[in-house]
């Protein structure tokens, strides 16, 4: 069973803010979802492999050569804040 | 004739090459269609009518000099909105995106490019591509053509009803759980989710990597399988990219299924499908029969398990890819916070619409520690055996077959009040993205004026034998030339 504190901690692990009504809502939604869920103790799934991804494909790597890149003002053209060639935040401490 | 706007791209190919008409011409009579439907049926967030009329004219000037030029040269298509267009505001129909205008091309998007297609522009969707009505975009709703009180599907609304609205010939929309199946059967068009690994998702906005997979919307299945021959292909950029050869698939669009083995999963024609479907599906069963195919039952035992599954796979693969919204290096940034976490904070609260939200904190719930286990562990071993009922079905059949949706196209707000009811209407396409495999929509007959889908299910990497049988359907029925009245 899902608690408005539980609602409260992983909003915060997620970085979201919420009103007290989404936390009444999410608690609700969260609830009904995971307890849908619960479906899958029917089975016993102790010798099953998990897939996490269906291709038989494994550390795909590649030369490590020197490519092209954007330049950095257009890395920077979409950010809501910059100086120089830096991407600018609020402060942090 | 039809109008322009209402051609097929290779009845389009046959006349630009005939010199009948130009490229020009065709991407005029688009727009106009666009500008005389667009205000009832809202599929666009953003048109790129200059660049389409400069990109035509390019084509003309290619044809006009002798050029030999591919089948989809001049073809207009839309795009959905999370693939990223180098210059062209790409936004997932989310305000955290409202203004991202991406450095750099998908890889598909570059594909077209190279192919001659002209694009419209970029297409309304769910919010980040989670939902199934298109009713969670962050800007407005599209309406279905055949009904426009009714949703078009989703999550590449847009795309579905553009082509059907011939608002565009072609489109490119995005699957994760249905997103363009369930849309096509909604639209009455022909949609393909293409095996997982057989298009570049390199400049797709994640969603869910493990499951995300990008495809066709066109008006039959021989267009189904030019935009495939364009879109397919191994690409560096994606270490998901499958390294095989591609063939041409038009080379399977053949008027026969003569001793083609196909399955139809009882679970698929069960509770929750709704009769008028069934009868439906019974029909196009019995024409397929009658041409040849050897049809009999089988089974997913798990079927019933692909729901819970997927909305524990997907929202812990959606809250890991939407870490990144953090108002630093793009998109919508909140003022007035009092530190960097505040920033982060405030923004994405701001930024994420409901549905959004709501998956994230399912997805980051079932990460976290003590749960992880529990649901998404758990979640991963089930995925394995519904990959494995799949499997086993395969050994026996070529094809599987199954409605699309359990019903034709809901009213709006129908069911945006309870999560889980509007989570069902995926409940015949989840399990294919969980396997990886392939899956096609076709338009297989009318509900109260209401096109219903018919899906084909194939062996990873088998869509050449989907192409087969959905051209052998389209050949003996013309669902697929039947247009909206606007």
């Amino acid at each position: 069973m899902i608690t408005i504190k539980d609602v409260e901690h992983v909003a915060l692990l997620a970085r979201l803010e919420l009103s007290d009504e989404e936390k009444q809502m999410y608690a609700k939604q969260l609830n009904a979802i995971l307890e849908y869920a619960q479906m899958l103790n029917e089975l016993n799934t102790d010798d099953i492999p998990p897939t996490a991804h269906v291709l038989p494909l494994k550390n795909v790597w590649r030369e490590d050569e020197v490519g092209e890149h954007l330049p950095p003002e257009e890395v920077l053209a979409n950010a809501p804040e910059t100086e120089g060639q830096f991407f600018k935040v609020p402060r942090i401490v | 004739m039809l109008e322009l706007y209402y051609l097929t791209a290779h009845e389009l190919h046959d006349l630009l090459v005939k010199k009948e008409i130009s490229a020009e011409e065709i991407c005029r009579a688009v727009f106009d269609r666009i500008d005389a439907v667009e205000d009832k049926i809202k599929a666009y967030v953003t048109l790129t009518r200059d660049k389409a009329f400069a990109r035509a004219r390019e084509i003309d000037r290619k044809i006009a000099a002798g050029e030999e030029v591919p089948p989809l040269a001049g073809i207009p298509v839309a795009i959905k909105d999370n693939m990223c267009t180098c210059g062209v505001r790409t936004t997932c129909s989310s305000k955290i995106l409202y203004n991202f205008v991406p450095p750099y091309n998908a890889t598909v998007v570059e594909k077209l490019e190279a192919a001659g297609t002209v694009m419209m522009g970029k297409t309304n969707m769910d919010e980040f591509a989670m939902g199934s009505s298109t009713e969670n975009s962050g800007f407005f709703v599209t309406a279905n053509p055949w009904d426009p009180d009714r949703v078009p599907g989703g999550s590449s609304g847009g795309s579905a009803a553009a082509v059907a609205a011939g608002e565009a010939i072609t489109a490119l929309g995005s699957d994760t759980g249905g997103s363009i199946r369930q849309p096509a059967a909604f639209c009455g068009v022909v949609g393909l989710k293409p095996t997982y690994g057989a298009v570049s998702r390199y400049g797709l906005v994640a969603f869910a990597s493990s499951l995300d997979q990008i495809g066709p919307f066109t008006r039959d299945v021989t267009d189904c399988a030019l935009m495939l021959n364009a879109i397919c292909g191994h690409d560096p950029l994606d270490s998901t990219s499958a390294p095989r050869d591609i063939p041409d698939f038009t080379s399977y669009l053949r008027n026969d299924v003569k001793g083609l083995k196909i399955g139809v999963p009882r679970e698929y024609m069960g509770e929750g499908i709704d009769p008028a479907v069934k009868e439906i599906i019974g029909q196009a069963i019995k024409l397929l029969a009658s041409l040849g195919a050897e049809i009999d039952e089988t089974t997913l035992p798990h079927s019933r398990y692909a729901l819970p599954t997927y909305y524990l796979i997907a929202p812990a693969e959606a809250s890991s890819n939407l870490a990144r919204y953090d108002g630093v290096r793009y998109g919508y940034r909140a003022e007035d916070a009092r530190d960097v976490v505040d920033m982060f904070m405030k923004t994405r609260s701001q930024g994420f619409g409901p549905e959004v939200k709501r998956r994230i904190m399912l997805g980051t719930y079932a990460l976290s520690a003590g749960y992880y286990d529990a649901y998404y562990l758990k979640a991963l071993k089930v995925r394995t055996l519904i990959k494995q009922d799949f499997d086993r079905a395969f050994e026996k059949f070529d094809v599987l077959l199954a409605p699309t949706a359990p019903s034709p196209a809901f009213k709006r707000g129908e069911k945006t009040g309870d999560p889980l009811q509007m989570y069902m209407s995926d409940i015949c396409t989840l399990a294919v993205n969980l396997a990886g495999i392939p899956g096609i929509s076709i338009p297989a007959g009318f509900v109260d004026g209401l096109p219903v889908g018919m899906q084909l299910i194939g062996k990873p990497f088998g869509e050449g034998t989907l192409l087969r049988v959905a051209y052998t359907f389209e050949q003996h029925t013309d669902y697929h030339r039947r247009r909206p009245s606007l």
